[in-house]
């Protein structure tokens, strides 16, 4: 592995992550704060665990459809991550290095899926083809949602990396799909793993799409749980089942990540990129860059219109209260992804910057809540929110704060991918002219490390606004998000009624997810990672 | 406490109704009186301190806004007593009013099913439900208590394909659906609490062997798993599943939305089978509001005629306030099979449950 991972070329390290400095005490702390709060969810399970005994959770455990419902969480969340990473690595190959026309297009594009929700999805082929259900449906519509998270973190390390080192390899007689593996692949792997892993954990935690398609896993045997056993330590055994499954795939991706994380983007000399043509490859390319936003976005979004324009849906419309449900699910994924910022902040530069057990353990615990079902989650924060700020119960700022909780996961890949490559050099640079250690950061690293901030930012937003089991637990009583309207309408089956909502909401979440995508800027480092 | 952009909906008609308001509460003021001198106080607990109307009520409303929300407004236009409703799934909800224990701000809960709010009961979460008013609903269809109280039936029916069956060829008894022909052809949501009350009807008008024999049978008659009743009558109604095992107003709601007549899927009654009971919908006032006039008053109106019978145009509900005549077409109360027996009793559902669950059906 450290072959690999060692370039041909001797390279200075600039940013040698330095594992012999600890890290300083203020950032520990805040990160180990951080990680509490974000663990909130966590604590609220070992609380209802522990009030079962434990015959409780071996009667559980010991159902005959238990087995079952573990062997397809885990199929599903591994066939699903093994194609959004086949599918995600060449579309961000070619968006970052094959010459094509319209590039900006074709980045948009692949960004958009994004912005649908996986039960809109579900929805919407559920609407074209009625007879889906099962296993492959929901691989295929959680794919097609998922692809994003692994094209655009691997689009941004491909465009900060170089190609010089396969040229290298080339030199050396290697041909081109070996040089692209001893050359390329090290410096997208960090990329290609943290993606990854944001999908598996959100596979894990969907409900919406495999509930649509009635593939029976976990979530959804958590939420019949809380259904109609109202016995809520069976809901909380499942639930923990599941967040022992996270654990092993965050703890799977920090080994496979390894401990050499090279920053190649900054290493100067050989941060030349080539544009590869094409030729005939040209037609297969375009279909992958095509093929996947219009399988998941156009779809769905087509079965939708075709209902919104039916005369009854457009008199029934009611739109000031469309306009208010859009204006309350900006306000509150916006708060949220500040909150989810804030909180990953502290997490994302410890990782980026320092190595060691403790460092470790803060990181992965802050990702499990990702794995955590919505309604686990909503009500952790109900208790949490019952017990320590009273006077907050049901108003947006628990929401919000719900929302930083739920997808900080989200922002840390980013946080800590964009303030590794910041160098320290230029740290140690500022030190010694004098500024002070908070000084530094916030004028060096914080200042370059911005678009992946931003980017966090957005990520977490696109995500907030499509959320829906938290939400209906914890919104203020009367405070409707687009998610929660549509949730409302298409219970009574009024698909028609819900179509403008499900059509605002992927518009508005299509927003962030065109800036994601980095089309409008000219440097494109700041995508997620 | 919100911020202005994430404020609640608009009130209605906030100055118009204040001196409604002042009637209302008069009334209910007045009607507390009553009950205060009646032999309510038989239950346990039945607390009846005279708390004042403050003219607002907080709700958690388990069933669909579309269908609620009109009859709150006529509430509020009678009363004058301001609603805040928070709409949820009835699970949802009860998980959280579970979670919130007594401090919940919730004064009234609306649930769809007997299973929810019993649980509140058992977790004494619940003020008991002044005995005059518990008595207006025949026992049959309410708490055994009055922890809760009973508001709409809804009949377990088999949907059927109209296209490929008449209604005879449709079994008239759940029993037959065991049978190899059906193998395969029929669909139901077992973790849904209708169908779980279902199961416990039949364990109760049947006893326990042939509930178990019933649902091994059906487990290994490759029956379609679904997650709602809903989504049952959808998969029925496109031509996908034979039988589906659901509640019959589901058919009328989707009926509303597509027209009648473009319904492939039908309704077959099941009178005298277990496959054929009444579940209810109820209400149950919070623990915290015990005694609060608006909480009672609300109750009031669920079972009055004017709700009831709200019910019966808009939902095509059974009303269980005698007197009132059910929705056309639907055979009556009476002659559907009923256990007697509290449906909302936890100890029996988690038999159920366990029933349900060793067949690989949970």
């Amino acid at each position: 592995m450290s072959g690999l991972n060692e370039p041909p070329t001797s390279v200075p390290e600039p940013n040698s992550t330095s594992s012999s400095r600890r890290p300083p005490r203020p950032l520990l702390l805040l990160a180990v704060l951080a990680c509490l709060l974000a663990s909130i969810p966590l604590i609220y399970l070992l609380v209802r665990v522990g009030g079962s005994g434990l015959d409780d959770v071996v009667r559980v455990l010991g159902r005959p459809r238990v087995p079952r419902l573990l062997l397809n969480t885990v199929t599903l969340a591994a066939a699903v991550t093994a194609s959004t990473v086949l599918l995600g690595v060449p579309t961000a190959f070619l968006l970052a290095r094959a010459r094509l026309r319209w590039r900006s297009l074709w980045v948009v594009l692949a960004a958009l899926p994004l912005a649908v929700p996986s039960y809109l999805a579900a929805y919407g082929w559920l609407a074209a083809a009625p007879t889906l259900q099962g296993f492959w449906p929901s691989w295929f519509v959680l794919t097609l949602v998922s692809v994003p998270y692994v094209s655009l973190p691997v689009t941004a390390a491909l465009r900060a990396g170089t190609s010089g080192l396969d040229d290298v390899a080339r030199t050396l007689g290697r041909g081109p799909w070996r040089a692209f593996w001893l050359g390329t692949w090290p410096q997208v792997r960090p990329a290609t793993l943290a993606g990854a892993l944001l999908v598996c954990l959100y596979v894990l935690a969907d409900f919406g799409g495999v509930a649509l398609f009635r593939f029976p896993v976990l979530t959804t045997a958590i939420q019949q749980a809380y259904g109609a056993s109202f016995n809520r330590n069976y809901a909380a055994i499942l639930a923990t089942v599941l967040v022992l499954l996270a654990l092993l795939v965050v703890l799977g991706e920090q080994t496979a990540r390894g401990r050499a994380q090279r920053q190649f983007g900054a290493v100067s000399g050989v941060a030349t990129r080539r544009i590869v043509r094409l030729g005939r490859w040209s037609a297969p390319a375009l279909l992958l860059l095509v093929a996947v936003p219009v399988l998941a976005v156009g779809v769905p979004v087509a079965e939708l219109f075709v209902r919104l324009f039916e005369a009854e849906t457009l008199r029934a419309l009611d739109l000031a209260n469309l306009g208010q449900a859009l204006l309350n699910t900006l306000a509150l994924s916006a708060g949220g992804a500040v909150i989810a910022v804030a909180l990953a902040l502290p997490i994302g530069a410890l990782a980026a910057r320092y190595r060691g057990r403790l460092v470790r353990s803060i990181e992965s615990a802050g990702y499990l809540a990702l794995g955590l079902p919505g309604i686990v989650v909503g009500l952790s924060l109900v208790f949490f929110s019952l017990s320590v700020v009273p006077a907050l119960y049901q108003t947006a700022a628990v929401l919000a704060f719900a929302y930083g909780v739920l997808f900080m996961p989200k922002a840390i890949g980013a946080i800590r991918t964009s303030i590794g490559q910041v160098p320290t050099s230029l740290e140690d640079v500022a030190r010694t002219l004098g500024y002070g250690r908070l000084q530094t950061w916030w004028l060096v690293t914080a200042r370059l490390a911005r678009p992946g901030i931003g980017a966090a930012a957005l990520l977490v937003m696109v995500t907030a606004m499509k959320e829906l089991p938290a939400t209906l637990l914890l919104r203020p009583t009367g405070t409707d998000t687009l998610a929660v309207e549509l949730w409302a309408r298409t219970d009574v089956s009024a698909y028609g009624a819900a179509a403008p909502y499900a059509a605002a909401l992927i518009l508005v979440a299509a927003v962030p997810a065109f800036l994601l995508s980095g089309a409008g800027r000219a440097r494109t480092d700041g995508t997620p990672a | 406490m919100h911020a202005p952009l994430l404020s609640a909906r608009p009130r209605l008609r906030p100055a118009a109704s204040r001196r409604r308001l002042v009637y209302g509460a008069g009334l209910v003021v007045a009607a507390l009186a009553l009950t205060g001198c009646s032999p309510a106080g038989t239950g346990p607990k039945a607390s009846t301190e005279a708390i004042e109307s403050d003219g607002k009520l907080t709700l958690y409303a388990g069933r669909d806004e579309a269908l609620i929300a009109p009859l709150i407004e006529q509430f509020t236009e009678d009363t004058g007593i301001e609603v805040e409703a928070r709409y949820g799934p009835s699970a949802e909800l009860n998980a959280l009013l579970l979670e919130e224990g007594e401090k919940t701000p919730a004064q009234v809960f609306l649930s769809q099913d007997a299973g929810a709010l019993g649980s509140l009961a058992n977790n004494d979460l619940v003020a008991k439900i002044p005995a005059d008013l518990a008595d207006s609903i025949p026992a049959d269809y309410t708490s055994t208590d009055a922890s809760w109280i009973g508001v709409t039936g809804r009949a377990r029916v088999i949907a059927y394909d109209g296209k490929k069956f008449t209604e005879d060829e449709v079994p008239d008894t759940v029993d037959e659906l065991t049978d190899a022909g059906w193998k395969g052809k029929v669909g139901f949501p077992p973790g849904n609490a209708s169908f779980q009350s279902f199961v416990t009807a039949y364990r109760v008008l049947e006893g326990e062997m042939a509930a178990e024999s019933w649902v091994k049978g059906i487990s290994e008659n490759a029956p379609v798993l679904t997650e709602k009743n809903g989504a049952t009558l959808d998969l029925v109604d496109a031509g996908q599943l034979e039988l589906a095992l659901i509640n019959h107003y589901y058919w009328y709601e989707k009926a509303a939305e597509v027209g009648a007549d473009n319904m492939r899927a039908q309704l077959k009654f099941l009178p005298g089978d277990p496959g054929g009971i009444v579940n209810v919908s109820g209400a149950a006032i919070l623990k915290q509001a015990a005694g609060d006039p608006d909480a009672l008053a609300f109750i009031e109106y669920l079972v009055s005629e004017k709700g009831q019978q709200y019910f019966v145009d808009k939902t095509f509900e059974y009303p269980l306030l005698p007197g009132i005549d059910a929705p056309k077409g639907l055979p009556t109360l009476e002659s559907l099979a009923n256990t007697g027996f509290d449906l909302a009793d936890l100890d029996s559902l988690e038999k159920t449950q366990e029933l349900l669950a060793q067949y690989g059906l949970l």
